[in-house]
């Protein structure tokens, strides 16, 4: 563990190009950013902003053009794949908000698939699985295929498949974009609760309502972070 | 990730996809079943002739009239004119060689056969051989009753003979046949024994024989010149000796004419069997490309595969999958379906085997172990093949455009 005063995440100078067409478009323009251990933050803005590439960025899906990014302390911008599949493995979880659940596994085997993919003792597993379905109330769906639950349900075993690793960060990309507002604030809760047990939680959004709660708001305008009420 | 994770992992997509699966199943399974059954052919015919020859005799030597400059079959065929006969005083001066351990001389005939006694003298066409006393022991022959023909000067036709187990039955019926005098042409010959069963050999059915003394068989086909002679030889080692020896004594006693053909038994064998086991491989090999086909399938459905799961191999990415356990998964699943079509493949082929075998028994089908190998292996390899196309692209996925894609 890192120590209180060196942050979680630490970004230098970030920027983040794409080609369209023959155009160059600056999704991310220098951008600098530095994010404790257990905060939780919101990230809005607009279509086009730049919040989902920042997000990409911050999972380690995607590399900026140039810059420095700080994960616990150790600089990850020069990470070959592998290198970075394996932080983003004992480090990160995903949530999406299009859950991206395997369709032929069950409730069950969408959560243990992590600790598969980490190579994970089966006995281990199934105990931490066991202990995930309780959790989240997905016990008595355990065996069910996604297409037999619910959206609530499904981004619930999204969620418990990216705590099965006990990552430091999660990282949800509008969590509750399909889903109806009731089971979107149980999902919310859910989340926060994940962060006041001490998990750091990004949140990418563009309801103010639900970027209003979190403890700091990045508002992203053209690949800038600006000050609120921007 | 654990090999048996990564097994029940390919094993949920397998099963997962059933009629990609039963595609591909079928087209591995056809593929192997071809190797296995044509190779089944090939070696059936291999064995078929390996075994006629085998129940020829041990380490024989054959002299047979006429010169033929090529190995191999037929040699007073393709030699057209008979030059001049091998007489049994030839076939006799044979065994001054010291590799020679005995020698049959033989003429080989059609013959009208039938009963001496009773009313009813069923006819009988049938070969008729004529050799001498060792004839059993060269050609390893056992009798199931009586003595074979007796030993002593060649010339002398005695008129005894010894019949196989069909021609007794069909002649004398469930009564004795040692002791009747049985009638050939205009000769008769009495029954002294009886040849044990043993099966065609060279299209010869030993069942159907009857064989008489050498010098009753040139009366009968009122010839001097022999078919062939038959010689053994001590060892096997002694047979290019013995081959050696014939050739020359033939030539001695023919005034330096080289006018007869000898050929061992193994280099007959050696040729049929080099002839026999290349054409097996080689259609095994053609065979083997409808397994070629196969794989093209698997690069399909696999392809089709990859594209299908963009989203799930993006979601594996961010869970931490990393590029080779990407291509491991894919090469997993390639390896299952190919080992299941293999599995069937095989299956399918031994089974229609045993339909060959049912429907021609005398035929030794019977697939040789490398088919066995090969087959299952070629259809792995090749899945395998096929599918580092696919992998490679599965595993070279951006997962953020991967994982977009809705």
């Amino acid at each position: 563990m890192q120590s209180p005063s060196t942050p979680l995440i630490q970004l230098t100078a970030i920027t983040r190009h794409f080609t369209v067409g023959d155009e160059t478009v600056s999704a991310l323009r220098g951008l600098d950013l530095s994010i404790a251990q257990g905060e939780y933050i919101a990230i809005m803005g607009p279509s086009g902003s730049g919040k989902s590439t920042l997000l990409n960025v911050l999972g380690l899906l995607d590399r900026p053009d140039s810059g420095h990014y700080l994960l616990d302390g150790r600089d990850v911008t020069g990470l070959d794949d592998d290198a970075l599949a394996r932080a983003r493995r004992e480090k990160i979880g995903f949530v999406f908000q299009s859950f991206h659940l395997v369709p032929r596994l069950s409730a069950r085997e969408n959560i243990e698939l992590p600790m598969v993919l980490a190579g994970i003792d089966p006995a281990e597993r199934a105990e931490r699985v066991e202990l995930l379905l309780r959790d989240y109330g997905l016990t008595q769906r355990a065996d069910h295929r996604p297409n037999q639950l619910s959206g609530g349900q499904c981004q619930r075993v999204a969620i418990a498949r990216a705590m099965a690793m006990r990552p430091s960060l999660i990282l949800a990309d509008e969590p509750t974009g399909n889903l109806d507002r009731h089971t979107g604030q149980d999902v919310i809760a859910l989340l926060e609760g994940l962060q006041a047990a001490g998990a750091t939680l990004i949140i990418v959004t563009h309801d103010p309502e639900l970027g209003g709660r979190a403890q700091r708001q990045l508002h992203m305008v053209d690949g800038e972070i600006v000050p609120e009420a921007a | 990730m654990r090999n048996a994770d990564l097994l029940q992992y390919a094993a949920r997509v397998v099963r997962g996809g059933v009629v990609r699966t039963a595609l591909v199943l079928l087209a591995m399974g056809i593929g192997v079943a071809a190797v296995v059954l044509v190779s089944a052919l090939g070696e059936g015919a291999r064995r078929y002739v390996a075994e006629q020859f085998g129940a020829l005799g041990t380490n024989l030597v054959i002299v047979l009239p006429g010169r033929s400059e090529t190995a191999g079959a037929g040699p007073a065929i393709a030699s057209g004119e008979t030059t001049r006969d091998i007489t049994l005083d030839d076939a006799l001066a044979l065994s001054r060689s010291l590799a020679v351990r005995r020698l049959a001389p033989l003429i080989v005939g059609l013959g009208a056969v039938r009963a001496a006694e009773g009313a009813d003298a069923r006819v009988r066409e049938g070969p008729v051989l004529g050799s001498t006393s060792d004839f059993l022991a060269v050609r390893n022959m056992t009798l199931s009753q009586g003595v074979f023909l007796p030993d002593g000067d060649p010339h002398h036709a005695a008129q005894v003979c010894v019949i196989g187990g069909t021609i007794a039955a069909e002649l004398f019926g469930t009564q004795p046949p040692l002791g009747r005098w049985l009638r050939i042409g205009d000769r008769r010959f009495r029954v002294i024994g009886v040849l044990a069963k043993q099966g065609t050999s060279l299209g010869l059915d030993t069942d159907e024989l009857v064989i008489v003394p050498i010098a009753a068989a040139q009366a009968l086909f009122n010839t001097e010149g022999l078919f062939r002679v038959l010689v053994e030889a001590k060892q096997r080692d002694q047979v290019p000796q013995a081959k050696a020896d014939a050739e020359a004594i033939m030539q001695q006693r023919h005034e330096g004419e080289r006018d007869v053909t000898v050929i061992t038994q193994d280099a007959v064998l050696a040729t049929f069997d080099r002839i026999l086991g290349t054409l097996t491989l080689a259609i095994g090999g053609l065979a083997a490309i409808s397994l070629a086909v196969a794989g093209i399938l698997v690069m399909n459905v696999m392809l089709i595969s990859v594209a299908q799961r963009r989203s799930e191999i993006g979601l594996l990415k961010a869970l931490g999958a990393t590029a080779a356990e990407i291509r491991r998964i894919f090469f997993s699943e390639a390896v299952l379906l190919a080992l299941g079509g293999a599995a069937a493949g095989v299956a399918v082929g031994l089974l229609g085997q045993q339909v060959l075998v049912a429907a021609f028994p005398n035929i030794p089908f019977a697939s040789p172990w490398w088919a066995l190998v090969a087959a299952p292996l070629t259809a792995v390899v090749t899945a395998v093949v096929f599918t580092v196309m696919p992998a490679r692209r599965a595993a070279k996925l951006d997962p953020v455009q991967a994982l977009s894609r809705r």
